[in-house]
C-alpha cells in the first residue's frame, strides 16, 4: 500500500463510515473494509479504476469533484479521506470545505511543494521541477494547485480548520526525524487529520 | 457470428406457460381475474434456490431475452449479449428468470387475449397497468419456481423502473438492484414523444377504437408511425449522424431533377416501423407507454425519491449512457443521489457511448466490464 496510506488507517475507526474521493483502484478502501469492517464509499473518475474497485466488491460512484459534492448530505460520514488529489482539484478549498461538511473527520495527504529538491530544482535551474514522483511538464500536469506544508496551514487557520494531527513522509529512511522536524523542508508528502 | 452452439449462448430455449387463477388486484382498482404468464429460464437453480435472477423488460420487450427458439432462429434474444456463460449474467452461476409482463403480447395475458367475460379480445377494455402491477405479478412468479429471494432483479429503461420498484415493496426478497439506463419518472419532454406515439395509433382509422380485432384490421400505419418517433429517441443524434448521415438511399439533388430524393434515414425507419406493426400489439404499445408515463417511484413517499429508497434494503448498480437522451445520465445521477441521501450502497458508473439509449442492449467493453464485476460480488449462497 502507498506509505500515505499506511500512516493514515489508524486514524480511522473500526466499523466506521468512510467516504474516499479518488478512491483509485480502490486498494484502501478494501483493507479498511477488510480489517476494520469500515463500510466505505469511492469516488472516482478514472475508467479503470472504477471497474478495477468495483471488482473488489467495493461502492463506486463515479463523479467529477469538481462538479462538487453536494449530493452527499451533511455529516454523513465519519471521515472522508482525499489522498494526493488537492493538488489535481480546481478550487482546493471548497473540496475542504465540503469534506468537513459532509465528514466528521477529514483526511488530507498532498505532496508537498516546499520540499527542498522542489526549492533546489526551481532554484537552480528556473524551471518547474519533474520528478519520478511528479513527471508531468508545467503544460499537461494535472496537478494545477500544488502548495507547501506552510500554505496548507496557512489556509487551515484562514478557515478555522482544527488539525488534529500532522503526520509527514520523508524520502529516504533517515529522513523522518529530519522531515518530522522541518516538515515544510523535508516532507515529500504531508498527512493531515483535520475537523471543524 | 454467434449461434446455438456457441459456448457463449445459453443454447435452444422453450418458454413456459403458468397460469394463474387468483385474482391480481391492481393499481386502478379493478382486479384481473385469472392470467398467463410466459417466461424462459437459463441456467440451473441451485438447492437453495438462492441464485435466482429477474430480468425485467422494457417498452416493447418480452420474455424472449437470451438464445435461441430453433436451430435455425436468426437472431438471438434480446438481451443475448449480456446473458449466458461467462457473460455478465453469467448462466454457469445464476438462474435467470425472464417474463413477457401482463400487459403484453407475446404469451402473457394482455389487451390482445380473450376477455372471459365477453369472449372477446379486451382490447382497449384491458385495465390499464403500473409498473407496480407487473412487480405483483412478478411476485407471483417467483412463489410459483419458489424464489423467496432473488440474489437480483435487473431491467433497463422500462425494466429499470420494475426493478426499482421491487427494492422499495419487497425488500426482503431482492438482495440486487440493478437499474440501467431509467430514470425515477417521466420528463416532460418524454411524457410528450409517449403522446405522440398514442396519436399516432389512436389516429389511424383502422385502430377502430381499439378494438381492431373484432373488426379484422391492423393499425399498421398507426403503430409504424409510433415506433418511428420512439426509435429517433432510442438513438443519439451522433448515432444517426454516423449510420446515415445525409447518404441518399435514391434519387438526386441535382438542379433540374423534380424527382423527390430519399434519404438512407427514411428508409431505416419505416423498416423499422414496419418490422414493428408486423409483430406488436397497438393496444399493448398505449397501456405500455401509459405505464412508464404513470411511473413515478417517490409518489407514494411524499414526492421524497431518499424516503422511498430507505423502504430498500439492497445494494444497488446504477448505469448510464454519455449520448442517451431519453434517459440521460442526469436522471441517473438522480437515482444515485437520493440512495446516496437515504444511505444506501450504491455503485454508479456513466459509459460513455455514441449509441444514446440503445446502447444498454448493446456489448459496449466498459459496460459489459462494470456489469461483470459487479455482477461477481452478486452471491449465489444466500
Amino acid at each position: 500500500m502507498r506509505l500515505d496510506l499506511k500512516h493514515i488507517q489508524r486514524w480511522i475507526d473500526p466499523d466506521s463510515r468512510v467516504l474516499d474521493l479518488g478512491c483509485g483502484d480502490g486498494e484502501f478502501l478494501e483493507f479498511l473494509r477488510d480489517q476494520r469492517q469500515v463500510r466505505g464509499t469511492g469516488l472516482e473518475i478514472d475508467q479503470d479504476n472504477i471497474t478495477a474497485a468495483i471488482a473488489r466488491g467495493l461502492n463506486i460512484v463515479e463523479q467529477d469533484m469538481d462538479q462538487g459534492l453536494a449530493n452527499f448530505p451533511d455529516q454523513s460520514f465519519d471521515t472522508v479521506v482525499m489522498a494526493h488529489a488537492l493538488q489535481a482539484v480546481h478550487f482546493p478549498d471548497r473540496v475542504l470545505d465540503e469534506m468537513l461538511r459532509i465528514g466528521r473527520e477529514c483526511i488530507v495527504t498532498f505532496p508537498n511543494f516546499g520540499h527542498w529538491r522542489c526549492r533546489l530544482y526551481l532554484g537552480t535551474r528556473g524551471r518547474m521541477p519533474v520528478s519520478k514522483f511528479m513527471p508531468h511538464s508545467w503544460y499537461n500536469t494535472p496537478n494545477i494547485h500544488f502548495c507547501t506544508v506552510k500554505d496548507f496551514e496557512a489556509l487551515c487557520q484562514d478557515k478555522g480548520i482544527r488539525i488534529l494531527a500532522r503526520d509527514v513522509v520523508g524520502n529516504t529512511r533517515r529522513q523522518p526525524l529530519l522531515a518530522g522536524n522541518w516538515p515544510n523542508l523535508f516532507a515529500t508528502t504531508a498527512i493531515y487529520h483535520i475537523t471543524r | 457470428m454467434i449461434s446455438p452452439a456457441d459456448s457463449q449462448s445459453v443454447g435452444i430455449v422453450t418458454p413456459q406457460v403458468v397460469h394463474f387463477d387468483t385474482p391480481l388486484p391492481l393499481a386502478c382498482g379493478r382486479d384481473l381475474p385469472a392470467y398467463d404468464l410466459i417466461y424462459e429460464t437459463y441456467g440451473e437453480l441451485n438447492d437453495q434456490h438462492s441464485n435466482a435472477i429477474l430480468v425485467c423488460h422494457a417498452l416493447s420487450g418480452h420474455h424472449h431475452a437470451a438464445g435461441y427458439h430453433s436451430a435455425d432462429d436468426k437472431k438471438p434474444g434480446w438481451w443475448d449479449e449480456c446473458i449466458g456463460p461467462g457473460k455478465p449474467i453469467d448462466t454457469n452461476r445464476f438462474f435467470v428468470v425472464s417474463l413477457n409482463n401482463i400487459g403484453g403480447c407475446h404469451g402473457s395475458t394482455g389487451p390482445s387475449s380473450l376477455n372471459p367475460d365477453t369472449g372477446k379480445p379486451w382490447g382497449p377494455d384491458f385495465p390499464p397497468l403500473r409498473a407496480r402491477d407487473w412487480v405483483i405479478s412478478q411476485v407471483r412468479l417467483a412463489d410459483y419456481l419458489g424464489i423467496n429471494c432473488w440474489a437480483a432483479v435487473i431491467g433497463g429503461s422500462l425494466g429499470g423502473m420494475q426493478a426499482m420498484r421491487w427494492s422499495l415493496e419487497y425488500p426482503e426478497r431482492i438482495r440486487h438492484c440493478i437499474v440501467i439506463a431509467a430514470a425515477m419518472k417521466l420528463s416532460a419532454q418524454n411524457l410528450a414523444f409517449n403522446e405522440v406515439a398514442r396519436q399516432a395509433i389512436l389516429s389511424d382509422p383502422e385502430f377502430a377504437a381499439g378494438r381492431y380485432q373484432e373488426s379484422d384490421t391492423i393499425p399498421a400505419q398507426g403503430l409504424a408511425l409510433a415506433r418511428m418517433v420512439g426509435h429517433i429517441t432510442y438513438l443519439s443524434d451522433d448515432a444517426m449522424a454516423s449510420k446515415f448521415g445525409r447518404d441518399l438511399r435514391s434519387g438526386t439533388l441535382e438542379q433540374g431533377d423534380e424527382s423527390h430524393a430519399e434519404f438512407q434515414v427514411q428508409s431505416y425507419l419505416r423498416y423499422q416501423g414496419s418490422q414493428f406493426s408486423g409483430n406488436f400489439d397497438a393496444n399493448t404499445y398505449i397501456l405500455m407507454t401509459r405505464a412508464l408515463d404513470y411511473f413515478d417511484l417517490a409518489r407514494e413517499y411524499d414526492n421524497d425519491p431518499a424516503a422511498a429508497f430507505r423502504q430498500a434494503q439492497c445494494s444497488f448498480l446504477v448505469i448510464s449512457f454519455s449520448t442517451d437522451w431519453r434517459f440521460s445520465p442526469q436522471r441517473s445521477r438522480e437515482i444515485v443521489d437520493a440512495l446516496i441521501a437515504a444511505d444506501r450502497p450504491v455503485t454508479y458508473a456513466e459509459i460513455e457511448a455514441d449509441e444514446g439509449h440503445d446502447a444498454f442492449l448493446l456489448p459496449l467493453p466498459r459496460y459489459v466490464d462494470v456489469f461483470r464485476a459487479y455482477m461477481q460480488r452478486v452471491g449465489v449462497e444466500d
